[in-house]
């Protein structure tokens, strides 16, 4: 892509190239993660996986999308009560793993006309009532026996051994497929659609961005990819508790790795995701003030680091290590201007506004 | 005459809620913010209520008194700590930080008060369980009449202060532009930092309401703060009485739903709001008008 007089538009840079590739081969290391790792590593990192989809997720609404739900919980639950649900009409336990998934899918886009047009607080609290009242309609089913719960029985004809093998390897495919679904997503048309319904609704509507369209892609992704992780969470966890899977806990978490790790920047939910990971593994222990320590940590970044960890350290060094945005070069290779990148400089302006 | 009671018991009902729900109301009307922290916010007071009482011996009533100034200038804090630089980092941070302020508030409670539930009913004698009877079926509880009461008072207080008084009159100015506000001798900060406080007191009172008539726990705000966004919504955000008659649409929904099942108070509740919202969508209308003059009660 040439701009005029001498200036091109920059979307890789060497690094990036680079870092995407040390992914895809992390990837492939990974995925043979079973042969060297051992049983404890293996369940860690599946958890870790989990995480990581969640605060992808939950930043492609918050992030790019400019919606934060406090509500994400109701599809992480509806998936693994549909997993359970189509479990005990006899399909097989890991193809309703990912059926639930779809289902949450489908759920979020059946939800999106009317929640999409709710604005700000409305979406989010409304989104909340949302996972409050699957919550309640949940417990009617007489299979989940109300708030004692149930399992997913049928993942007992597995071995323990095999058991945590292949949750794993699904929790690695899902996470890398979501991740990479939601990149190419962000870093296509639909990424620069969606932020700059982020930055100004009005505005971006009238150079002819289909706002709920836009805004229903990522709401229906983001659905079906919290579903995803609760099908996953069910499978290592097998027992499901309606209290557990709908607890707007779900939703705290998610908004501390996206915050921590850099709010509307690609890589920072995923840095947010092994940070959170890292707390829970140290902290974790001491309960409630490791809790209280979550909810500072992120009223701080809010306040004061809003670009999170990955924003500052983009900032600082000038690393894109998965770029989603444009950058425009002089014809050297001169950066003309650090922030002129149009895409990415979304988090600025919504600060100035 | 069953369905009867169950109407009058849910207007009642809808009294606490339109009390729970005013400081929010408040707060959005003249900051435009949604404040995620507002039902931990209550319970905290409900707490400072129980712990005074259980210190003293005083009635909550009296307590209240003590408590109310201390909430006002958390409120305050909060403003000037908090929700003032939140608000400056555009529409989406003040959601994320009062959340984030929500699940302190909840944590350092049960840190420093257990697991367990409390009430205030203990401390308040008759008041807890006296009623007058209407007809043979019909009984209305001393305490449901006062609160419902004290709502239509605290409202009424408002609106009087935010149409008649210099403060309301800055609070209104402030609201609508706090820039050509401030050219006209306004101080917003102090403006916004009263209204804070002045929600947070409105909240403290709701707080040992809640103590009175049912117990609390330290994780008893996000259900509180649900209910008392379902009354503004369902009223019309922002607008004062309309949180009145918000808030007796969700109480009387509950009731009739716990009428026909057992678990049908939450979902009948919850339904209402969502229906509500849909139809207001359907038909086009802003939600959130958001505007002092709807806090007024006027139309835009």
């Amino acid at each position: 892509m040439k701009g005029g007089a001498g200036l091109s538009i920059q979307r890789w840079t060497p690094l990036s190239v680079v870092s995407v590739g040390t992914l895809a081969v992390l990837g492939v290391v990974l995925a043979a993660g079973p042969l060297f790792l051992g049983a404890n590593a293996i369940d860690r990192l599946t958890t870790l996986f989990i995480y990581i989809i969640l605060a992808t997720m939950w930043n492609a609404l918050a992030g790019y999308g400019g919606l934060v739900s406090v509500g994400q919980q109701a599809f992480f639950g509806i998936g693994a009560y549909a997993a359970i649900r189509l479990s005990s009409f006899g399909v097989g336990v890991y193809p309703a793993l990912v059926l639930g998934a779809v289902f949450a899918g489908a759920v979020s886009y059946a939800l999106s006309g009317f929640a999409l047009r709710l604005r700000g607080g409305e979406f989010a609290i409304g989104m909340w009532v949302v996972a409050e009242l699957f919550h309640l309609l949940v417990n009617l089913d007489k299979l989940i026996q109300g708030e004692t719960g149930t399992s997913l029985i049928a993942l007992n004809a597995f071995s323990p051994e095999h058991r945590r093998d292949y949750n794993y390897w699904l929790a690695l495919a899902a996470v890398a497929a979501l991740v990479a679904l939601m990149y190419a997503l962000l870093r296509g048309r639909l990424g620069s659609s969606v932020q700059a319904i982020r930055d100004n609704e009005e505005a971006a509507s009238s150079l002819g961005v289909r706002v709920l369209a836009t805004k229903r892609i990522i709401f229906v992704v983001a659905g079906a990819g919290c579903g995803l992780a609760g099908t996953l969470w069910l499978a290592t966890s097998i027992s499901f508790q309606p209290a557990t899977y709908f607890g707007v806990q779900w939703t705290a978490y998610m908004i501390f790795m996206a915050l921590v790790g850099g709010l509307g920047t690609f890589e920072g939910p995923i840095l947010g995701a092994i940070v959170f990971f890292l707390m829970e593994s140290l902290f974790g222990a001491s309960g409630v003030w490791y809790l209280v320590g979550l909810g500072a940590t992120a009223v701080v970044f809010a306040l004061y680091l809003p670009r999170g960890l990955w924003g500052t350290i983009e900032e600082r060094f000038g690393l894109r290590l998965l770029p989603v945005g444009y950058r425009v070069m002089a014809s050297g290779s001169a950066q003309l201007a650090a922030r002129s990148d149009a895409a990415e400089s979304g988090g600025d302006s919504r600060a100035a506004h | 005459m069953i369905w009867v009671n169950q109407i009058v018991q849910g207007i009642l009902l809808g009294g606490y809620y339109a009390l729970i729900a005013c400081g929010l109301s408040f707060m959005f009307g003249v900051m435009r913010i949604i404040n995620l922290a507002h039902g931990d916010l209550a319970v905290l007071a409900a707490f400072l209520v129980w712990s005074i009482v259980g210190y003293t011996g005083m009635s909550p009533f009296l307590a209240l008194a003590i408590v109310l100034p201390v909430m006002g200038g958390l409120g305050w804090l909060m403003q000037r700590v908090m929700l003032e630089r939140s608000l400056r980092a555009g529409m989406l941070v003040p959601l994320l930080t009062t959340f984030g302020l929500g699940i302190v508030i909840q944590n350092l409670l049960f840190a420093y008060y257990g697991a367990d539930t409390r009430s205030l009913a203990p401390a308040i004698g008759d008041l807890a369980f006296d009623s007058w009877s209407l007809g043979s079926q019909i009984y209305i509880s001393h305490l449901a009449g006062l609160i419902f009461l004290v709502a239509v008072l605290l409202l009424g207080g408002l609106q009087l202060l935010l149409a008649r008084t210099p403060l309301g009159r800055a609070i209104r100015a402030t609201a609508e532009d706090p820039d050509t506000a401030e050219l006209v001798g306004i101080n917003s900060r102090a403006v916004y930092a009263a209204a804070a406080a002045i929600a947070v007191m409105t909240v403290a009172v709701g707080g040992t309401f809640l103590g009175m008539r049912a117990t609390f726990g330290p994780y008893a705000g996000p259900t509180q703060l649900i209910f008392a966004f379902e009354a503004v919504v369902i009223g019309g955000l922002g607008s004062m009485w309309g949180t009145l008659f918000g808030g007796i649409v969700l109480g009387v929904a509950q009731n009739i739903g716990a009428q026909i099942a057992p678990n049908g108070f939450l979902i009948a509740g919850h339904a209402v709001f969502l229906l509500v919202l849909g139809v207001r969508l359907a038909s086009g209308s802003a939600i959130a008008r958001g505007r002092i003059r709807a806090l007024l009660g006027r139309s835009p």
